[in-house]
């Protein structure tokens, strides 16, 4: 039955081409621009580390000892409390970060020095992050203690100054210090560069650039500091610091995130009582102010506070489905008068014998055929779509592809929309009284 | 023309009135909307910066590691940039209008005043307003001996305590004193103050982070910069000359300091238009999305005319048998579009505003305005009765003969 109603809807599809082109456009245009917007915010909102984001954390202090808190804590922390909270190891695994853009040189490559950016960070950091690697392997927690200077670069990096080979082993020169390279990794694009993410508050729904790549060198936090020294960004002070005699270690700055990993609800629970037990014995040191202002969120939490879809794009996915909402209310119209006009040829069925519900089985059959039509025409365009985003200078312009899940989603919805369009005119289709259409045949 | 007899066709073809209704209703709201947001962002795209726009080029020269000799340094580089052919003023600064890097600080009128008055850029360098082109409308720029070297102040209280002038935007001064003449005027920095000696017509800040409303709250201080501090240089030239400087003042500064990286060289136009390249595509995908809308409106008020007409043919025919000139079919359809394209515009209103309040909520956008009301319905009116053009006439061509077929 479902092949001939399939028959049937081409041969009346076929019959007035204009109207069918009308809807299939139409239905076309919604799709592309709909599914456009859609699966950018989608590659926007998703979890960056699927699986694992429920088990990481964010924990923060407020290290102030005396600025307002209507803010809450700062987005980062200073050296004291983060390397306090890293070096109690209370978390399954834990991970600081702070970051830097370097100078870097690849002594032999004959290539004049580069400024990378640069992630200082500790051993846990590849196993928790789940980072890839194509070539050699993280450090070890030994390495970190040791201050052992050794980095691990990007498969950018890596193909920039060697080609993409093996250079695990090699040397290059991090601002005035030699490192040994001991692991490469593999092409990694976490969207958003989650770890990174703060201050996204302040940035007025600007956020593309928490899209953009990991840093090109991780190197152990330790031999950083030994390294970098006081070069590292600095997100805020709370009081002045004089950064030629003193160093960023002691200095009035907030500079040092750290994530932890917490594998079950009772060590998030612990966690948390312990970082307000730690917050509140800096306050009887003297060194802080404001314990009760301690904050532990979860990866996915953090990134939601920090408004990670910029708000253009959001913006966009709305205006796309009012769009879509228009395209629809079009297609109802013509479908209408399109089955409607065919009153005499559903007549002569209804009297031959056929049931309201067959006939209504017709109707959304070439309803549905007119989606999956559509959904071929969106799909093009949003393939054009997604093309034109990749070439606007936006930091997530090349995440902006169509993966199989986005397109089953297309045709899902094109389909979807149009057995919804389907729906009123086909009832109304369906409700033709035989007698009556017979008479004026 | 009578309404009445249009009024009861419609009543018995309720779902397709109500269809073409709504639809005329939601594209009259999205595009009031839509041309709102497009005008917002163009808006935006002329915000002024003050500064002579034209003329300027930025290089940046990243300085690597603490250097002995960075005054020095930045003195050097400076003579070999105003060596070059073409260069009207040149100076190192610690910001640039239109980039996304910026030193902020709280500012108060009143050292007792327990929370800061607000937050406006710092901008540093010598010879900085001269080089940016800014127009002074009050008081003076700062003289050469009132300079210090920002390398010296920033952990020196003592003397931080001694820089005590500033310049200011009218933009600024307004918002601290309204009404009134900034000049000779303290603003507390911390624990040091320093005195309003001149007012610039507007100098905008880099890095909008505060929001557009704070774009033009900029102070400029009597600070010298060197190699170790900043690395943006501004040079000033004819805009016919700029691409040639800018090629020259890197290769320039690269020569003087071979270990030295480039980071960024651009004239102030391509930092700007990079600046706004977010509204101007905003802007470009929703002028595209209103043609679309609009098209495709149109596309179905003429399906459903067309429609309409063919399921009429024989009460036009009887119409026209009766005495009905071709002119009253014409006008039958057009006024009957013009009832149902009001009936969608006045939804569409009301659905606007509601949009547009969604929009104040959630993105801090202005009001609409109440002539985008108008303009809008005109507008659609228009596609409406240009939509509806084809299928009238079509109905308008129909002879009275079909009357007598087949009733």
């Amino acid at each position: 039955m479902f092949v001939y109603y399939l028959d049937l809807a081409l041969r009346s599809l076929k019959r007035n081409k204009v109207l069918t082109a009308l809807m299939v456009i139409a239905i076309a245009v919604g799709i592309g621009a709909s599914m456009t917007t859609l699966t950018v915010t989608y590659l926007l909102s998703g979890d960056p580390l699927p699986g694992r984001s429920q088990r990481i954390f964010y924990p923060q202090v407020n290290p102030s000892p005396h600025a307002s808190t209507k803010h809450g804590p700062w987005d980062v922390m200073d050296y004291r409390s983060a390397m306090d909270l890293w070096s109690a190891r209370r978390a399954d695994r834990q991970a600081l970060i702070a970051n830097a853009t370097v100078k870097l040189g690849a002594p032999g490559s004959g290539r004049p020095p580069l400024m990378v950016p640069t992630l200082a960070t500790t051993a846990d950091f590849f196993p928790m992050f789940d980072a890839p690697f194509r070539y050699g392997r993280g450090w070890s927690a030994d390495d970190d203690a040791g201050r052992t200077r050794v980095v691990v670069i990007s498969d950018d990096l890596n193909r920039k100054l060697f080609g993409g080979e093996d250079s695990v082993g090699r040397t290059l020169r991090l601002k005035d210090g030699d490192v040994r390279i001991v692991g490469v990794l593999a092409p990694w694009r976490p969207s958003p560069v989650f770890y990174d993410v703060r201050g996204g508050r302040y940035s007025n729904g600007d956020t593309a650039s928490f899209f953009g790549r990991p840093e090109d060198v991780f190197v152990p936090f330790a031999a950083a500091e030994d390294l970098v020294g006081n070069d590292f960004d600095a997100f805020t002070c709370w009081a002045g610091w004089d950064s030629a005699n003193a160093s960023l270690q002691s200095s009035p700055c907030v500079w040092m995130g750290l994530w932890v990993q917490l594998d079950d609800a009772a060590k998030v629970a612990g966690y948390r009582s312990f970082l307000a037990s730690y917050a509140a014995q800096q306050k009887t040191l003297g060194r802080i102010a404001y314990a009760e202002d301690t904050r532990m969120m979860g990866l996915m939490q953090w990134l939601d506070f920090n408004q990670v879809v910029p708000s253009d794009v959001r913006l966009q996915t709305w205006l796309a489905f009012a769009f879509l909402a228009i395209c629809l209310f079009n297609t109802v119209g013509l479908l209408l008068a399109k089955f409607l006009r065919r009153g005499g040829e559903i007549g002569v069925r209804r009297a031959l014998g056929a049931t309201r519900r067959a006939v209504f089985a017709q109707c959304l059959v070439e309803a549905g055929l007119i989606g999956v039509l559509g959904g071929v025409g969106g799909w093009l365009l949003t393939l054009l779509g997604l093309w034109l985003i990749r070439r606007q200078p936006v930091a997530y312009a090349d995440l902006a592809r169509l993966d199989v899940a986005m397109f089953l989603v297309t045709f899902g919805l094109a389909v979807a929309v149009s057995l919804l369009a389907g729906a009123l005119p086909a009832m109304r289709a369906s409700r033709i009284a035989p007698a009556l259409q017979l008479k004026v045949l | 023309m009578d309404i009445v007899p249009i009024l009861s066709t419609l009543r018995r073809h309720k779902t397709t009135a109500l269809l073409v209704v709504l639809e005329i209703a939601l594209t009259c709201a999205i595009v009031c909307n839509a041309v709102f947001l497009i005008s917002n962002r163009l808006e935006r795209m002329k915000m002024p910066g003050g500064v002579a726009q034209h003329e300027l080029i930025m290089v940046q020269a990243a300085s690597i590691g603490q250097q002995a000799d960075a005054k020095a340094r930045a003195r050097e580089d400076l003579a070999l940039l105003r060596q070059i052919p073409g260069v009207t003023a040149a100076a190192l600064v610690n910001e640039v209008p239109f980039t996304n890097s910026s030193w902020n600080t709280s500012i108060k009128l009143d050292p007792k005043q327990k929370l800061a008055t607000l937050n406006a850029t710092q901008y540093y360098g010598e010879n900085l307003l001269q080089t940016f082109g800014t127009r002074l409308v009050a008081g003076r720029y700062f003289r050469d001996d009132e300079y210090m070297d920002f390398a010296d102040i920033r952990n020196n209280e003592e003397l931080q305590a001694k820089v005590g002038s500033i310049v200011i935007t009218q933009g600024l001064a307004e918002k601290l004193w309204p009404g009134q003449s900034p000049l000779g005027r303290s603003i507390y920095l911390g624990d040091s103050s320093v005195r309003v000696i001149g007012v610039v017509a507007g100098l905008i800040r880099p890095s909008l982070f505060n929001g557009d409303a704070s774009a033009q709250w900029s102070m400029v201080f009597p600070l010298r910069m060197d190699t170790g501090n900043a690395s943006r240089y501004v040079l000033r030239s004819a805009p016919a000359e700029r691409e040639r400087v800018l090629a020259a003042a890197a290769a320039a500064l690269r020569k003087a300091d071979p270990h030295r990286v480039i980071l960024d060289k651009k004239t102030l136009d391509e930092l700007r238009d990079d600046f706004f390249q977010g509204d101007r595509s905003m802007a470009g995908l929703m002028l595209g999305v209103c043609v679309a809308l609009l098209v495709v409106t149109a596309l179905g008020i003429v399906g459903l005319g067309s429609f309409w007409v063919a399921q009429r043919r024989r009460t036009i025919g009887v119409r026209r048998a009766l005495g009905a000139t071709r002119g009253n079919i014409l006008h039958y359809f057009q006024t009957e579009n013009f009832l149902l394209a009001t009936i969608g515009i006045a939804l569409g209103m009301v659905l606007a505003y509601g949009i547009n309040l969604f929009l104040m909520v959630h993105y801090e956008l202005p009001r609409l305005p109440a002539f985008y009301l108008p303009v809008g319905a005109a507008v659609l009116w228009l596609i409406g009765q240009a939509a509806v053009l084809g299928p009238a006439l079509r109905a308008a061509a129909v002879p009275p003969v079909v009357a007598t077929r087949s009733v």
